[in-house]
Parts: structure tokens; sequence; C-alpha cells
């Protein structure tokens, strides 16, 4: 137990403290960000953006770690980088002046100096630690040391002093940034990266098909694990953006929430409900068919919710979409002005899918949307080959996921393309995926719509016709035919004759109706001729019956009268008793 | 010393600073790093080199960069000993324990001696 506690003590003591960058997505890659205390190596080609890492690193040092830094400038008057700073949104002179930063621009001409004899960089460590001790500094950036090597010859003493500046810098207990251009098979032209042990990071700006990708990569980090891919980055007026996009897992939550379509049918086809919280949704279909005016349904109804809705358009501007929007009853643009939705609209050839992806993720970052729509993906996938765009999806997927974002895809599949099949081969990703076609019959075309699949719910099966009207999405059954599926005039010749086999049958049972009623009546009136019939017959009976009593009556009472008159008692008294 | 000898000579401008050349004052500025072998070597070197060609015409200061690295900023110092001539024009920065004296010399904008 003891023995345990120790290892576990001596192991946090061996763990390599960080120090944070502030730049985002590279302390993920760094696992906390650069080695404390020690020295870093940028290096990379011209313009692939060194300076800007180097300069985000000191201005979040200094605002957002309460860690000074001091900037050493080699190839920037102070003024460009002032500038530089300011492009970045850091305001230099201020942070100079809150004795945040402190910034020395050093000035080598190699037509001024001449060498004569032993010399060291004393001049340097001076001002180094006078630049350093005014500011307290923690953070150190050398942009970049290689100049030394072009405006001194003595390349002897630059290496002893180079070692020795590298020594002191560790002694100091700074975090430094040294940036050191790309060689010739070499990391650096002057081999800086042999007195860089600890951490180098590689800056790389490439060119594919014309479109340039920056990327950069932890090529050595000692002491931490780090992620050693090759990470696309972007660089805006908000510094850099590394995306440490392939480390994500596929261990997101699952909703069990609902979210409409965007159109009462559909949510009735789709369980009744609409499509999972934070599912993907892909609408694929030829050209015209309707998958951006579905899209349009979705993040306006997702508007109407009070829910934040991203669309990137990829094919349109927001204007034309507002515009073409408008004209099925689906206004957008108010929900633009709320700030609920918002336009991201870029060529796909503007750059790289991987600075595409970048881009993607910032935006989402930045606007925290519910919903995200891609209008088209198929177009936005075109500038790459099929591998990377099914790599790139499945990243953003994956991010979305994770995010809870409910995405909607609009994918065009070329005519003759068999439907079941996207180009970007992504089908497997999707969560629900629903398919829009049109259908040609009788010199006319009309799209129809039909749920290919729909994970987690039970979903229609039934294709139905998908209406463009000026109130919004229409969606109808559709009739079947001798010839298959009847949509548009066909379907609406077929109610028409529906509607006249109806009214025939109508009038039909209307007229037979009538003959029964007769019928019936007649019955009735036979019926009540019996009655009367019988009921004359019933009085003429009671009427003989009561004559006869009558008759019974007088003839005994006669007999009575006889019988007293004959004076006999023999009747009376049986007549009496039965009387009584 | 060149002397012109055609009356119009359309270098005019060139001549004369050539001739007013071994006139002008030298303002040097040494910059050393503390009290080291190097650091004396050199004020001596450049203090013999002043006096055997400038003698009377130099003004010479040295400054130790660890008491005024305020001074190493802003005269962009990178290296020590370092020899700057301000004057005369064009500046000039002299590295090193001077012990390759024609370089010194060459820095100084001097003729080599015969």
């Amino acid at each position: 137990m003891e023995t345990n506690d120790i290892m576990a003590k001596q192991k946090n003591l061996d763990q390599l403290q960080k120090t944070p960058t502030g730049i985002r997505g590279l302390d993920e890659i760094a696992n906390g960000g650069l080695p404390k205390g020690r020295t870093a190596l940028v290096c990379g080609n011209a313009g692939c953006g060194k300076t800007i890492l180097a300069m985000e690193f000191i201005a979040r040092g200094a605002l957002d770690f309460g860690e000074p830094g001091v900037f050493i400038a080699f190839e920037e008057t102070p003024e460009e980088l002032e500038k530089n700073f300011l492009s970045l949104g850091f305001d230099l002179k201020k942070l100079v002046a809150r004795k945040m930063i402190a910034v020395d621009y050093v000035y080598i001409e190699r037509s001024e100096i001449e060498e004569t004899g032993s010399y060291d960089l004393d001049g340097l460590f001076i001002r180094l630690e006078h630049a350093i001790d005014s500011v307290g500094a923690k953070r150190v950036v050398l942009d970049t040391l290689e100049v030394l090597f072009a405006g001194l010859s003595d390349a002897a003493i630059l290496r002893a002093e180079l070692r020795r500046l590298f020594r002191w810098l560790k002694q100091k207990g700074v975090t430094a940034i040294v940036t050191g251009e790309r060689g010739q098979g070499m990391l650096t032209r002057y081999g800086l990266e042999e007195y860089v042990a600890d951490c180098v990071i590689l800056l790389d700006l490439r060119v594919q098909e014309q479109i340039a990708t920056r990327r950069l990569r932890v090529v050595k980090y000692r002491g931490s694990k780090h992620g050693a891919d090759e990470y696309p980055f972007l660089i805006d007026e908000h510094g850099l953006s590394i995306l440490p996009l392939s480390s994500l897992s596929l261990n997101h939550q699952a909703s069990s929430k609902r979210i409409s379509a965007g159109n009462a049918r559909l949510d009735r086809m789709l369980d009744g409900k609409g499509y999972f919280r934070g599912s993907t949704v892909l609408v694929s279909g030829t050209a015209g068919a309707g998958k951006s005016s579905l899209a349009a349904a979705f993040v306006l109804s997702a508007c109407q919710r009070g829910e934040r809705a991203l669309y990137f358009a990829f094919e349109e501007s927001p204007a034309q979409i507002m515009r073409n929007m408008n004209s099925i009853g689906l206004d957008l643009e108010p929900m633009v002005r709320k700030g609920l939705l918002k336009f991201q609209a870029a060529r796909p050839s503007l750059h790289g899918l991987e600075m595409h992806l970048v881009t993607m993720h910032k935006a989402v970052d930045e606007f925290q949307p519910a919903v995200v729509v891609l209008d088209p993906i198929s177009n936005l996938v075109a500038v790459a080959t099929v591998t990377e765009g099914k790599s790139m999806l499945t990243r953003l997927i994956d991010f979305l996921k994770c995010d809870g974002i409910t995405a909607l895809f609009t994918d065009l599949i070329h005519g003759g393309a068999p439907l079941e099949t996207t180009n970007e081969e992504i089908s497997s990703l999707i969560d629900t995926w629903i398919s829009l076609r049109d259908m040609e019959v009788n010199g006319e075309r009309n799209r129809g719509l039909q749920i290919i699949k729909s994970r987690g719910m039970a979903h229609s099966n039934q294709i139905r016709e998908f209406l463009l009207t000026r109130k919004g999405i229409d969606l109808l059954d559709v009739y079947l035919g001798p010839a298959g599926v009847l949509t548009g005039s066909a379907r609406v010749a077929q109610e028409a004759e529906e509607k006249a086999e109806t009214l025939v049958q109508q009038q039909q049972r209307v007229r037979k109706q009538h003959e029964w009623r007769r019928k019936r009546l007649s019955l009735e009136r036979q019926m009540a001729e019996l009655r009367a019939q019988s009921e004359m017959e019933a009085e003429e009976e009671r009427q003989i019956g009561a004559q006869d009593e009558a008759l019974a009556k007088t003839f005994a009472r006669n007999r009575n009268a006889l019988a007293n008159l004959r004076g006999t008692d023999q009747f009376v008294s049986r007549n009496g008793k039965g009387r009584k | 010393m060149i002397k012109s000898t055609k009356p119009k000579n359309p270098f005019a401008i060139l001549d004369n600073a050539q001739k007013k050349k071994g006139k002008e004052k030298y303002l040097l500025r040494l910059y050393i790093s503390g009290i080291t072998p190097r650091s004396t070597t050199a004020i001596e070197r450049v203090k013999r080199i002043c006096e055997e060609r400038l003698a009377g015409r130099y003004d010479l200061e040295v400054v130790d960069i660890y008491q005024q690295p305020l001074l190493a900023k802003s005269e962009q110092i990178i290296a020590a000993p370092t020899l700057l001539k301000k004057l005369p024009l064009p500046l000039r920065r002299i590295i090193g324990d001077m012990s390759n004296e024609d370089r010194v010399v060459l820095g100084l904008d001097l003729q080599p001696l015969q």
C-alpha cells in the first residue's frame, strides 16, 4: 500500500509540467501545452504561421494566464510587429504599456558588421535578461534566431553561444518558443533542432489541387504523450485554430428527444415525431428535387422554436437562398435578423477540405447552433478524393454528434445513379436518410419523397408526393395506378375519376333508397288495410257475442218469469248461486 | 592622398569627399560585457589603433552593457565586444576582440598601412 503511494507520488513529480498556450486546439494535441520552463522549437517554411503562433503564445499568456512575456523579433520592425499583433486582435502597445509584454527588436545588418576575432552574444543575453526582468516574464519568444546565422559568419561561436542561450533560458525557468525556417532535409536550415530536445512543432503549408492547407504536427515531445498526426489549422482574425479532429471517438450521447423535420406530414412519416435530436439526416436527390427547400423548412422550424441554426451554403449566396425560399413561403430573413439563423457561404474551392472542416468547426463553436445544415455535401467533397471526403465527413458528423447538434446534409445525386448510393459513400454514417426523386411520367416531372432509412424509429415505408407550394412544403399520398405510382396531373386525373365514380355510386344509392321507401310504404299501406279489416271482423265478433248474451239474458229472464209463474224454485236457487 | 589635376572635374563631389578623408572626427563607442580578459584586450587594442591612426580626432567611450542594458537595446548591440563607429557615417559595428587588426582598420574605413 505504502509503496503504491510512493510510486504514485513519484509519478506526479515526474510528470512534465505544462504551460498552456491558449491556442485553440494546440493544448489538446500537446496534452496540456508546452513543456514548462523549457524551450520549444516551432519550425516550418516561410509563411506557414510560425510568427503568428509565437505571437499568440505570448499574447494569450499575458491576457488569459497572467503570465507576462517577452517577444524578441529578429525579422520585424516594432511597427510591423504591432500591426501583426493587431491583426490577431491584440493591442501590443497597450500590453507593453501595462507591462504585460516586453518587446525587443534585434536588428542585424550584415553589411554593417566587421568580425575581428572572438566574441560572444552577451549583448543579446543582456537585452533578453533585461526584457525578462522588466516584466517578470514567464514566456519568451525568439523569432527567429536564424537571422543570427545570416548576420554573423562565425558558425562555431554562434553554435556555442546558442547552446549557452538555451541552457540559460532553462535556468531562467521561462517557457520559450524559438522559431526556425525549414531546411533542406532538416527541420531547420541551421539545425536549431540540435539544441532543442524537448518539444519540436512542425508547421507546414501544402498546396494540393491549387488549394493551400496549413498543417501542424508535433514532431517530438519528450516526456509527454501528444497527438502524432498532422492537424490542419486555420489563421484568422482570432489567431490560430487547430482541430484535433481525428481524436474523436464513438461515445457521444444519444438523445431520445425529437425535433420536427419542418413539416407536419413528414413528422408523421417519421413515427409521428420527426428526427432524433442530435442525429444526422441526409437528404439526397437529383437536381431540382427540392433538397434545399426541405433543408430550409427544417431550419425555419428550428428557428421558430427559438433555436439557433447554422446554414453552410456551398452553392448559393445567402441572399439567393432567402429569395428562393421566400417563393415557397419560407421566410428566413426575419430569423437572420433575430440572430437565430446564420448563413456561412463559401465556395468549396475556397480552401481545402480540411480547412473547410476547421472553418465549420470554428463557426459551430462560436455560434453554438442546435441545428446545422450543409448544402450540399456533394459539392463540398468534390474538391477532394472520395476517401478524403468520407474521412472529413466522418469527423464532422462525430463532432456534431458530440455536441448534440442535429445535422442535415443535402446530397446531389447525378441522374442515372442508383438512388441508394451517395457519391460520398457516407450512407452508413447517416441516421435518417430521405430520398427525394423526380418521377417522370406522362410528360411531366414530379417530386417524390421516401424515407430510405431512419434508425431507431418506426418510419413510414410509403412514397409521398412532395409539393413545393407558395405556402411551403406539402406531402401528399401518391396513387398507385396500373403504371406505378401516380403523381402530378396523373394523380389529379385519378382523383377526378374517383370523384366521378363516387358520384355515380351515390346517385345509385339514392335511387335505391327511393325504391325501398316506396316498397316499404306500399307494404305499410297493405298492412294498415289488413289491420283495419281484422279490426272490423273483431268488432263484428264482439257485437255478435253481445247480442248472444243479451239474448241469453232475455231468455233466462223470461224463463225465470215463467218459472215464477209456474211456482217452481228449482231454477231460481241454482241460478241465484251462480250469479253471486 | 589623391590630387586632382584637371580643373573641371565631373567627380568634384567625390574628390571633395576624398580630400576630407583623414580630417573627420571619429565618434566611437566600445561596448563590453564586464571586465573579462577579452574585454580588456579589446579596449587596449582599440585604444592603440586610435592613437596610431586617429590621434587628436577621435572620441572613444567604453560602455559596459551589464551596467547599461537599455543602451544595448537602443544601440542594437548583440555581440560583445562591439566597437560602434557612429561617426563618420556609415555606421559600422566591429565585433570581436579586435585581434584581426586589418579588419578593424577596414571597419573604421581607414587606409591600411603600407
